[in-house]
């Protein structure tokens, strides 16, 4: 027994608040780690503790092994909880907690080794009888070697990264003909992002499903498996929707599959929560892909349909108790799925997106479980990964989850940065995804550039943001004032005094004028419309109005003069009224004044002051997400100004390079 | 305390007639009104062309949405231009009143440069100077949007050349007495105009439009043979750069507005204010939407002036003084919009015992300190050897030396009738009332038409008899019609009121708001401290 009573959590966002939570209910004394963008984050105020341990950057503060375990030292912490992702599945990390004394809530670093390098896992995995894909795994990594196996395996094959995941280093190739460019590619993206270039290849199962299958395992020698999860539902390989149980899943085959993935974590003597992924074929095939040595992202899920505290389970083996029940005390009941709200513009090919929590409001509601980790106030930080929630729902079917998930994400209101709220609840809503028939191809077959694109902004729609805008600055107004009686507001004995309201929402342009027309009513007229909005209720950021009658129910914010969001049935729109600004101030410096299209990394600068620029030349280099972005000049003309330095982190919308037009 | 239970039957004909020959004044009184706008709106090309805001649309931008605006002689120079009713145009080429910038009640100035360029009329001096009157009695920040041709040269008098200057001498005053003043520097402000922006605390100019200089480069070529670019000469660039006129450079008229909003923003004006303690406020329990069927639009017609109070103070509750005692003239304690004030008003002429009561009333207001309202309908003091005896002027007297001396905000309303000294013992302009509007039926002067010539029609039999000469009736009939003529002409609400009369001619159904953001306004004024210093700011 290695008992303990201080936890530290070594993550931030909504596993660390979610660790938190179980922890102290479970009596522990909890600890949390911060870096300074993350100073007033929720998960350092949730928990009794927290030690600052460097700046933004990863590479600064939550990948800093030393720095977390001095922290855990400095704190009296006892015991390391990694969450996912960061240190979670650094066998090295691991190995120094336990040096430091410290429990490491997590499998033995061995585990984490036979499983971090993937070549190796499928060779141990072929050994010990799991099912796995076809495919090449030596350590000869010779592009003739790659080709030979991809002709005995046949094509397509899929290229991966031997040390990776989340679809860094990956490549599908269809064609002999393309091997050897895929491979160079895949070997520097994995160079880049794991700092080892081996690769493997794989039969590209085609359009399978996505099945994982969440095992538990205690020092005494007991090993379950708690049901699958499908995450069939993924962009680019990164999952958008998970769910449990698996829609096509039969007793049967979560047999067959539960008792292969029991047979990897025994064969790698596994301590803890540990997910085996499997491609499902169509045919009921599975075949292992890889084995994830930590909690995941979507443990909620089988939390909901087990009734089991994942978390808490994982506390109690760490501390060397059994887990106190067996594999036939396992039971699934319901159906919970998940998606995962991100800061990113699906308009702009899923762009990660930052900037100020203007307003968050999760959904509450039978069946609803929101993990979050952030709250308003906060700035969704250029430095770490752009989830910003999960939100779960549990049903008694599988409908009624998807229902209850649908109903939540319309009520979960996020002002102030883009989300892919809007995709997510398309997903759910698309026929195929309703009907269980989602694959790993879905998004792809499914979703056009079109369906991606900003939402359109109706004429009603932009008239009530136009008056809720007009009443947010009428409220500000008041709040400076020395008070004004209601009867007074919008009236004048004068000719009427409209303020116009111009927004822009992609191709639309909605030129307003706002008429106040008695207590809460406005007359709304454009060049041809006029229509007649009435504002019946505000209760914070909900309003009901009616605009010709009809009865509209929205969520609203604005946070400063001019600007508002407006959110209609899951269709937010971040709104600005061009005409409040000094527009020719800005037209007037604009092409020249090169700004960061999205947040990341200044790889390079490929300018300097004084140099001539054509239109199109290239700027500099900025690494986003790990995709490298060219910035290219707009305008011809001479660089003034070079702002952007190699190796510099900057925000979206920080200038970078200002260029002076030529005559 | 009681809430005021109405006669007046909404169903009834006479309502139905009231509200008819009031609405046709109103359509009147709107139709005139937007004669200014219209006109000016057929420059809007001209505007949109030089990237400029057309006037009323600089005054919209720079105002809080959705806070109200309290506009100030509308009707400026009507008749005054021309005596040809339907051409003539009221305003006097600006847009005047009092408005929330950043929350804070300012005075506005826009010059509608839509019309003539701007170019001052005889009445627009004088309508500026009042408004910057006001301005400094209730500490109002001035805000002026600058865009004039200046003086009109074609229609020069040496007296409104001659008056002019106390623009000049009122900014001067305004800066000394603490309370700011503010330029939007739009389009040009030459020679006198160059003033404007010269004697104001801060001056904002639009690059490439604002300009200022005290000669165009039209004059500068004919005294002194210069060629100058008026950029060169008089640009806001060059004020901001060169001379130091210009505080900051705005780009465009938005930019310069946006600018104006955060410059009045950060005086932090309201910081020297109490706000008044709020109050649950009741709206009259009668609509004021009936006043126009509750009044007959002939004063001739009587009428009780409760009927009037309840459709304008807080709940219909009023508190009658004395209503046994002198009892044609009516004087109520009530809330408007949470004011609490004394109104005076008329259901018949003053008698000896009406203006000791209303003598008493206006000192026990200024004991109190709380605000009197007028609501003139007033033919007159009574006359006849009864009332002489009974000692109408010295009781009048007493009544219009209170007028004269409370220390209390006095608010007047012509609401039907204000004739002869009636009009000084109801706070006629004489007395100048720290407000004063009038209803479009309303009729203002020293006696009725009909009175002055059936006066004059007297006067002339006695003195024929006196002499014994004979009467030619036929020329007394003619003089008779141009008397009554001449008097109606100059009693009309809208030709009193493009005199500078009064401050506006309103909607009979908004004068509870009127009266609402006036008593806030003088409220304002006197629990705001400001910082008054000698000689006013100087730009160096």
């Amino acid at each position: 027994m290695s008992t303990f009573r201080t936890l530290l959590i070594a993550n931030r966002g909504e596993i660390a608040a979610r660790v938190v939570r179980t922890a102290r209910a479970q009596g522990y004394r909890t600890v949390a780690v911060h870096s300074e963008a993350d100073a007033a984050a929720p998960h350092v105020k949730l928990a009794d503790d927290a030690v600052l341990i460097g700046p933004g950057p990863v590479g600064d503060s939550y990948l800093r092994a030393d720095r977390i375990i001095a922290a855990a030292k400095a704190a009296g912490a006892d015991a390391v909880h990694p969450g996912y992702g960061f240190l979670s599945e650094n066998a090295d990390f691991a190995d120094a907690c336990a040096d430091a004394g410290l429990v490491f809530v997590g499998p033995p670093a061995s585990a984490i080794r036979a499983m971090g390098n993937k070549a190796a896992a499928k060779r141990l995995m072929i050994a010990a009888g799991v099912p796995c894909v076809p495919g090449y795994q030596d350590p000869d990594q010779s592009d003739a070697s790659f080709v030979a196996a991809a002709e005995r395996i046949g094509f397509p094959v899929m290229v991966k990264a031997a040390a990776g995941g989340g679809g860094r280093g990956m490549r599908l190739v269809h064609k002999s003909a393309d091997l050897v460019n895929a491979l160079a590619t895949a070997r520097s993206e994995a160079q880049n992002a794991f700092g080892s270039g081996e690769l493997i290849l794989e039969k590209a199962v085609v359009q399978p499903r996505h099945v994982e299958i969440q095992v538990f395992a205690d020092a005494h020698g007991t090993v379950v498996h708690l049901g699958e999860r499908d995450c069939s539902v993924q962009r680019r390989h990164q999952k958008v929707v998970e769910e449990a149980p698996c829609p096509v899943m039969t007793p049967d085959l979560r047999a067959a599959m539960g008792a292969a993935a029991v047979e990897a974590a025994r064969a790698i003597g596994y301590r803890g929560a540990g997910t085996v992924e499997f491609l499902l074929d169509v045919s009921g095939e599975f075949y292992f892909l890889e084995m994830n040595t930590r909690l995941q992202v979507e443990h909620p899920v089988t939390e909901l349909v087990t009734g089991l505290d994942l978390v808490a389970l994982q506390l109690r083996v760490a501390e060397g108790r059994p887990l106190g029940f067996g594999q036939d005390d396992v039971t699934l009941t319901g159906h919970a799925i998940e998606v995962r709200l991100y800061a990113e513009d699906p308009a702009t090919g899923f762009l990660p997106a930052t900037g100020p929590v203007e307003m968050w409001e999760p959904a509450t509601g039978p069946g609803v479980r929101i993990d979050a980790g952030i709250a308003t106030g906060l700035d969704v930080s250029p430095f770490y990964d752009p989830m910003l929630a999960k939100v779960i729902a549990y049903g008694a079917d599988r409908e009624e989850a998807r229902q209850r998930l649908i109903g939540a994400l319309k009520r979960t209101h996020l002002f102030g940065t883009v989300t892919n709220k809007r995709f997510l609840i398309d997903v759910l809503s698309r026929d195929a995804f309703a009907e269980g028939k989602a694959t790993t191809a879905f998004i792809a077959e499914q979703f056009t550039d079109a369906d991606l694109a900003a939402a359109a902004l109706p004429l009603a729609r932009a008239a009530m943001a136009a008056v809720l805008l007009v009443e947010a600055e009428q409220d500000r107004a008041l709040g400076r004032s020395l008070g004004m009686n209601a009867e007074l507001l919008g009236w004048t004995n004068g000719e009427g005094l409209a303020t116009r309201v111009v927004f822009e929402a992609g191709e639309a342009r909605h030129d307003m004028f706002v008429h106040p027309a008695g207590q809460g009513s406005y007359r709304v007229a454009t060049g041809s419309d006029e229509l007649s909005v009435a504002v019946l209720s505000k209760d914070g950021i909900h309003a009901r109005l009616t605009v010709d009658g009809r009865r509209h129910q929205v969520a609203f914010h604005s946070a400063a003069p001019g600007y508002v969001h407006i959110e209609e049935d899951g269709v937010a729109h971040a709104l600005r009224n061009a005409v409040s600004f000094a527009a020719a101030a800005e037209a007037a410096a604009g092409g020249g004044r090169v700004t960061a299209p999205m947040p990341g990394l200044v790889r390079e600068v490929l300018v300097e002051a004084g140099q001539t620029v054509a239109t199109g030349a290239r700027l500099l280099v900025l690494e986003a997400m790990k995709m490298q972005h060219e910035i290219l000049a707009g305008i011809d003309g001479t660089v003034t100004e070079v702002l952007a330095s190699a190796g510099k982190q900057v925000a979206a919308g920080d200038l970078l390079v200002e260029i002076e037009a030529a005559e | 305390m009681a809430v005021f239970e109405s006669r007046i039957n909404p169903g009834s004909d006479d309502f139905a007639r009231n509200r008819a020959d009031m609405m046709a004044l109103v359509g009147r009184l709107n139709e005139i009104k937007g004669r200014a706008a219209r006109i000016s709106e057929r420059r809007r090309d001209r505007f949109e062309e030089r990237g400029q805001l057309t006037p009323r649309e600089r005054l919209a931008r720079l105002l809080d949405p959705g806070m109200p605006f309290l506009e100030l002689y509308g009707l400026a120079n009507y008749l005054a231009d021309t005596d040809d009713e339907p051409k003539s145009v009221p305003g006097a080429s600006l847009i005047t009143g009092i408005g929330f910038v950043a929350g804070v009640r300012c005075m506005i100035h826009v010059d509608d440069s839509g019309i003539n360029a701007g170019a001052m009329t005889r009445s627009s001096g004088p309508k500026a100077m009042n408004c910057m009157d006001i301005a400094r009695e209730k500490k109002l920040p001035y805000i002026h949007l600058v865009e004039s041709a200046g003086a009109n040269l074609m229609q020069y008098t040496v007296e409104g050349w001659a008056h002019g200057g106390g623009l000049f001498y009122r900014l001067g005053l305004l800066s000394a007495a603490g309370v700011p003043t503010f330029v939007v520097l739009h389009g040009p402000s030459t020679a006198g105009g160059a003033y404007m922006p010269g004697m104001s605390d801060y001056v904002i100019g639009i690059r490439g439009r604002g300009r200022a200089a005290l000669g165009s480069a039209a004059l500068v070529r004919a005294a002194t043979g210069e060629i100058a670019d008026e950029e060169t000469l008089s640009g806001s660039e060059m004020h901001a750069t060169t001379s130091g006129l210009v505080e900051y450079l705005a780009e465009d008229d938005t930019h310069g507005l946006l600018m104006m909003r955060e410059l009045v923003g950060r005086l932090d004006w309201n910081k020297n204010c109490d706000a008044p303690a709020p109050k649950a406020v009741r709206p009259p329990k009668y609509s004021a939407d009936e006043l126009c069927g509750v009044v007959p639009v002939d004063y001739r017609r009587p009428y009780d002036v409760r009927e009037v109070l309840a459709r304008i103070v807080d709940g219909s509750d009023f508190s009658d003084f004395k209503p046994r005692y002198g009892s044609s003239t009516v004087c109520v304690q009530a809330d408007i919009m949470g004011h609490a004030c004394g109104i005076v008003g008329n259901n018949g002429p003053i008698d000896p015992s009406g203006a000791t009561k209303v003598a008493q009333f206006l000192q026990l207001c200024d004991q109190a300190a709380i605000p009197v309202v007028f609501l003139h309908n007033i033919t007159g003091y009574m006359v006849g050897t009864e009332y002489e005896h009974a000692g109408m002027i010295k009781h009048g007297s007493k009544m219009i030396q209170a007028v004269a001396n409370i220390r209390v905000p006095k608010l007047a309303v012509h609401i039907g009738a204000s004739f002869g000294a009636g009009n000084y013992g109801m706070c006629g302009l004489g007395f100048e009332p720290d407000f004063l509007f009038a209803w479009p039926n309303a009729r203002t002067g020293v006696m009725g038409g009909q009175q002055a010539a059936t006066t004059m029609t007297q006067v002339a039999l006695q003195g024929a008899a006196r002499k014994g000469a004979e009467v030619d009736m036929d020329t007394l009939k003619k003089q008779e019609a141009r008397l009554v003529a001449h008097y109606d002409r100059q009693e009309d609400a809208f030709y009193t009121s493009g005199r500078l009369l009064d401050q506006g001619v309103i909607d009979p159904r908004d004068t509870r708001k009127v009266l609402g953001f006036a008593l806030a306004t003088c409220w304002e004024a006197r629990h705001r401290k400001v910082q008054p210093n000698a000689f006013g700011v100087s730009r160096f």
